[in-house]
C-alpha cells in the first residue's frame, strides 16, 4: 500500500532549505525570541535566525530579547508593514501561552490573525534540553523549519461571533459558589446555583471559628446563604446534580437532575414536625457521625433552603412500606414518598465551577491508627466537637469515655506534603486551623496542655504570624518539630503515647496524651472529578483543576466560558476562596456584559467536489455536526453544521476521499510539517547501530 | 536531578533516531509543555506536531512519517474517557491497532509506533515516553531501506 499523496506533493527530498510545494510562496517573517535567557541560554538563537533567513519564503528573520514585550510586538508590526510580510512565525514559548497575544499583534498590523504560527522553543526545547546546547539548537532549527513550512500554507480565517446568553451556572454551593453567584446576580445576571447536598453552605458551615480573627464561621456565612436564597436573580437548585453540559462559550445547554427529596419545596415551611415524628435515627454526616439526625431531616439548623429531605436509604416507609408518620405530622401535605427525580434543561452563557474539596481520610493501616484508636480524631471532627452548635454544644470531650481531655496533641501534615501517598502539596490551611483550634481549646479550658507536632509552620497570610505568636506566647501551646513515628494506645486508659523524633532537640521522645487530633489536608472532591469529566477540565498533578495560567489567568480554564473558584482549583483558605470567587464572577461577567464573543473558526468543511456521500463522518462525529444533504450538483454530500463543529478533525482523519478539511490543521499543512521535521537538515545518520559502533569503537 | 541531565555528550558518529510525535492540544501537548515548565530533561530526538485531537491523526500521517525517514512515531492523546472531544482518542486507539498490524507486515517493528495517553498533568510521563522510545530505537537501529520503500 502506498500512502495517499498530499494535494501538494512538495519539492523533492534532500533540499532542506526549501519549503515544500506552492509555486507562489507567501512572504514569511520569522521572529526568534530569546525569552531573556530562557531560550537564548540554551539555544543559539543567532544560528536559528541565520537558518531561518535561508528558508524559502522568508523575507525577514529577527531576534528579540522578549518578543511578547511592547518592543518585540512593535518590531513585528514594523516588519509586517516594511517588508509586506504575509505570514508570521514566532519562535518563542508554547502557543498555549501566547498565541492570543501574537494573533492580536499581527491583527494590529492589518494581517488576518490566523496567519500566525508559533514555534515552541521554550517549553519543548530549551527547557527540556538544557544540557545539550548543540542538539537543542539543531532541534530549534528543525522546529522553525517545520513552522515556516506550515505557515506558508496557512489561510486567512474569519472568527465567528456568537451571542452570549446572559445567564451563569454556578456548580457548588460552598462559600466560593455562594460568593460568585451573589456577585453575578448583583451585576444583574441570572444565575443558577446547583448544589448536590440538601443545603448550601459547604464545608465552611461545619467549621467552628475562622482564623486568624476568630469570627464564627456560620455567623458570617448564614447571612450570605439567606441573601442568596432571597436574591431574585438567583435560582437555587439544591439536592441537584449537573449531568450533562453541551455547547460552547455563550451557549451552553445544561442538564440538571433535581433529586427527589420526597418533600415538596413549595409546600415545606421548615417547621420540623415531620422530623419530630420520625422514628428513625441515624448518624448525622454534618457532625461526622458524632451526632444523630432523623431519616427526614435538615443537615443543620441554618440550612438553606430550609426544606426537609427524606434519606431514602434509612426511611422506614421505603424499607417496609409502612410508617408514614411524617406524612401524618405534616400540616401542609408537603411530604410525598411518590416524588420522582426531575430533569431540568438550562441555557447558560458561562459556568463557574466551585466544587470544593474533601478532607484527607487517614489510611486504614496507617501510622496514626485513626481507624483503631477511639481517641485519634481528625481536624474537621475537632471543629464539630468545639462548635457551639455541634453535638456536644461546644464542650470538647474525648470519644472513648466522654471526659474532657487535659493533654492534647495536634499532628500536622496528615495527608499533605507526603510523597509516599502521592500528595506532595501543602494543604495551606492545616497549620492555621490547628493554631486557631489550639486557641479555642485554651479559651474553653485554660489548664489544657497542647502540643503541636509540625514540620514547618506556614503562617503566611494577613494576621497569621501574629496569631501563631499569640498562641505560643500567651496561651503556652507547645510546638514540637518532628513527625510522629509511632502511636500506641494504653488499653486501660485509652490514652495515646506518641513516639517522635524532636528534630530541634535531636532526641527521641515518648509522650502521653488524652486526645490526638490529626490535621488532615485537603484533596479534590469526588464531585470535582465527576464535573471535571463532564466539562473536560484538566487537572494539575495534585488532582485539583488546572487554571489557564498559574500567574495571569488563575480563575480561567482552558475552556472559554468556564471559570474556577475556591478549593476545586487547589487548597486555599476562606479569604482566598472568596477573592477567587469574586474574580471568577468578574471574568464570567465580561463576555456576558459584551453580549457576544468571537470563537475560533477552527472548524471543518467539506469539499463537495470530492465528497462521495459515504456518511462515515456522520457516523464518527461525537457532536452530530456532519449531515448528509443533496449536493449542489446532485448526489448526496456531507455538510458540516458549523455551529456544532468543535474542530477535533476526527472526520477529516477518517474520510476515505480526503474531502474534509480541518481549518488550521489541514492535511496539507500537517504533511508539510512532517516533511520538514524529517528533512535531511542537520541529520546525522550512521550506518551502524549505536551498540555496534560502541563495540567497534 | 534528572537522568537525562547526565546523558553523555553527543557522539557525532552515533545513530540519532528521529521521532515524530503527534500530540493533542489539550492533554499531551500540555503534558509536553509541563515537562518543560518543570524542567524535566529528555533526549532532543523528538519533533512534536500539534493537532487539536489525537482523533485528527490520519493513518497516512504516520505512514508518511515513516516513509520520509522517521525512526519512530508517537500518537499521544488524552486518557480514555478524558478526551476533550468526547471520543476522538477512541478513534485514535482503533487506528493505532490497525496501524500496528499494518506496520508489522511492512517490516516495521511494533516498538517503533506507539499510541500513548498522556494527560496535561503528566509531564513526567511525556519525558519518560520519549526517553523509553529513544532507548528502544537506539537498540533497534535504523529501519531497513526495503521497509521504508514499502510505505
Amino acid at each position: 500500500m502506498t500512502a495517499p499523496e498530499p494535494q501538494n506533493k512538495g519539492t523533492p527530498q534532500g533540499e532542506p532549505a526549501k519549503i515544500a510545494g506552492a509555486a507562489l510562496v507567501p512572504k514569511v517573517g520569522v521572529f526568534v525570541c530569546h525569552c531573556g535567557s530562557n531560550i537564548a541560554g540554551v539555544v543559539d538563537c543567532g544560528k536559528v535566525r541565520e537558518a531561518a533567513e535561508k528558508l524559502e519564503g522568508v523575507v525577514v528573520a529577527k531576534e528579540n530579547k522578549y518578543t511578547c514585550s511592547d518592543l518585540g510586538q512593535a518590531e513585528i508590526i514594523k516588519a509586517i508593514k516594511e517588508h509586506g510580510i504575509e505570514r508570521v512565525v514566532v519562535a518563542s514559548c508554547s502557543p498555549r501561552l501566547h498565541e492570543p497575544t501574537f494573533r492580536k499583534c499581527i491583527q494590529q498590523a492589518g494581517l488576518n490573525p490566523y496567519l500566525l504560527h508559533m514555534v515552541n522553543l521554550r517549553e519543548q526545547c530549551s527547557w527540556v534540553h538544557s544540557h545539550e546546547k548543540d542538539k537543542a539548537t539543531e532541534k530549534a532549527i528543525d522546529l522553525v523549519l517545520m513552522g515556516v513550512s506550515k505557515a506558508t500554507r496557512l489561510e486567512p480565517l474569519e472568527a465567528r461571533e456568537v451571542p452570549v446568553e446572559p445567564t451563569s451556572l454556578v456548580i457548588g454551593g460552598g462559600v466560593a459558589g455562594i460568593q460568585a453567584a451573589l456577585d453575578l446576580a448583583n451585576m444583574g445576571f441570572k444565575v443558577y446555583l446547583v448544589e448536590t447536598q440538601p443545603s448550601i453552605g459547604g464545608k465552611m458551615a461545619q467549621l467552628d471559628k475562622t482564623f486568624p480573627t476568630g469570627d464564627c464561621a456560620i455567623c458570617i456565612l448564614a447571612p450570605k446563604m439567606v441573601e442568596l436564597a432571597r436574591n431574585p436573580n438567583i435560582t437555587l437548585l439544591s439536592y441537584a446534580d449537573v449531568e450533562e453540559v453541551k455547547g460552547y462559550i455563550g451557549n451552553y445547554d445544561v442538564k440538571v437532575r433535581k433529586k427527589a427529596r420526597y418533600v415538596h419545596e413549595d409546600k415545606c415551611v421548615g417547621c420540623g414536625l415531620c422530623s419530630d415524628a420520625c422514628p428513625v435515627k441515624v448518624d448525622n454526616e454534618f457532625d461526622l457521625g458524632f451526632g444523630q439526625r432523623k431519616a427526614i431531616y435538615i443537615p443543620f439548623p441554618q440550612a438553606v433552603p430550609l426544606k426537609y429531605t427524606i434519606d431514602k436509604e434509612h426511611c422506614l416507609h421505603f424499607k417496609t412500606g409502612k410508617c408514614l408518620l411524617c406524612v401524618k405530622a405534616c400540616t401542609n401535605e408537603a411530604v410525598d414518598h411518590e416524588m420522582e427525580d426531575e430533569i431540568l434543561t438550562l441555557k447558560v452563557g458561562t459556568i463557574i465551577v466551585a466544587t470544593g474539596y474533601e478532607t484527607y481520610v487517614p489510611m486504614k493501616k496507617g501510622v496514626y491508627k485513626y481507624w483503631e484508636y477511639d481517641n485519634v480524631i481528625t481536624g474537621l471532627e475537632l471543629e464539630r466537637l468545639i462548635n457551639a452548635s455541634g453535638p456536644t454544644g461546644g464542650h470538647l470531650i474525648r470519644p472513648s469515655d466522654g471526659t474532657t481531655p487535659k493533654r492534647i496533641a495536634l499532628v500536622q501534615c496528615v495527608g499533605s506534603r507526603n510523597k509516599k501517598i502521592g500528595n506532595n502539596y501543602c494543604s495551606r490551611v492545616c497549620c492555621m486551623y490547628a493554631i486557631k483550634n489550639s486557641q479555642i481549646i485554651m479559651e474553653h479550658e485554660p489548664s489544657t496542655e497542647i502540643a503541636v507536632y509540625y514540620n514547618d509552620i506556614r503562617a503566611f497570610g494577613k494576621g497569621f504570624e501574629e496569631l501563631y505568636h499569640r498562641v505560643r506566647e500567651d496561651y503556652g501551646v507547645e510546638f514540637i518539630r518532628g513527625r510522629p513515628a509511632k502511636l500506641s494506645e494504653d488499653p486501660k486508659t485509652k490514652n495515646i503515647k506518641i513516639r517522635a523524633e524532636e528534630t530541634l532537640l535531636n532526641k527521641i521522645t515518648e509522650r502521653e496524651f488524652d486526645l490526638v487530633v490529626l490535621s488532615t489536608g485537603l484533596r479534590p472532591s469526588e464531585g470535582s472529578k465527576r464535573i471535571g469529566k463532564i466539562l473536560s477540565l484538566t487537572t494539575s498533578p495534585d488532582g485539583f483543576f488546572q487554571e489557564a495560567h498559574p500567574k495571569l489567568r488563575p480563575v480561567d480554564t482552558a475552556m472559554d466560558g468556564i471559570y474556577l473558584a475556591g478549593c476545586c482549583q487547589g487548597p486555599k483558605d476562606i479569604p482566598d476562596s472568596v477573592a477567587q470567587a469574586k474574580a471568577a464572577a468578574s471574568s464570567a461577567a465580561a463576555p456576558m456584559f459584551a453580549k457576544k464573543v468571537t470563537i475560533e473558526p477552527l472548524t471543518a468543511w467539506v469539499n463537495e467536489e470530492v465528497c462521495q456521500g459515504c456518511g462515515l463522518c456522520v457516523e464518527l462525529c461525537p457532536y452530530g455536526s456532519p449531515e448528509l444533504v443533496p449536493g449542489q450538483k446532485g448526489g448526496t454530500k456531507a455538510h458540516i453544521i458549523e455551529a456544532l463543529c468543535h474542530g477535533c478533525g476526527t472526520c477529516a482523519a477518517s474520510c476515505p476521499q480526503k474531502a474534509i478539511v480541518t481549518r488550521q490543521f489541514t492535511d496539507d499543512q500537517i504533511y508539510c510539517e512532517i516533511q520538514a521535521a524529517l528533512s535531511e537538515h542537520g541529520r546525522k545518520q550512521a550506518p551502524k547501530k549505536r551498540a555496534e559502533a560502541e563495540v567497534s569503537g | 536531578m534528572e537522568a537525562g541531565a547526565h546523558r553523555p555528550e553527543h557522539d557525532p558518529g552515533a545513530y540519532e533516531p528521529k521521532i515524530v510525535a503527534f500530540c493533542c492540544n489539550w492533554c499531551s501537548y500540555a503534558g509536553a509543555d509541563l515537562a518543560g515548565t518543570t524542567r524535566l530533561q529528555y533526549p532532543p530526538n523528538v519533533r512534536i506536531i500539534r493537532v487539536m485531537c489525537s482523533g485528527r491523526v490520519d493513518p497516512t500521517f504516520v505512514l508518511k512519517a515513516f516513509a520520509l525517514g522517521a525512526d519512530g512515531v508517537i500518537v499521544a492523546g488524552c486518557h480514555p474517557a478524558d478526551c476533550h472531544y468526547i471520543s476522538g482518542n477512541e478513534k485514535a486507539a482503533m487506528r493505532g491497532d490497525f496501524l500496528e498490524d499494518f506496520l508489522e507486515e511492512a517490516g516495521i517493528e511494533s516498538q517503533r509506533f506507539r499510541v500513548e495517553w498522556i494527560a496535561g498533568s503528566e509531564g513526567r510521563k511525556f519525558a519518560d515516553t520519549i526517553k523509553k522510545m529513544v532507548a528502544e530505537l537506539e537498540r533497534l537501529g535504523p529501519i531497513t531501506k526495503e521497509a521504508r520503500a514499502d510505505e
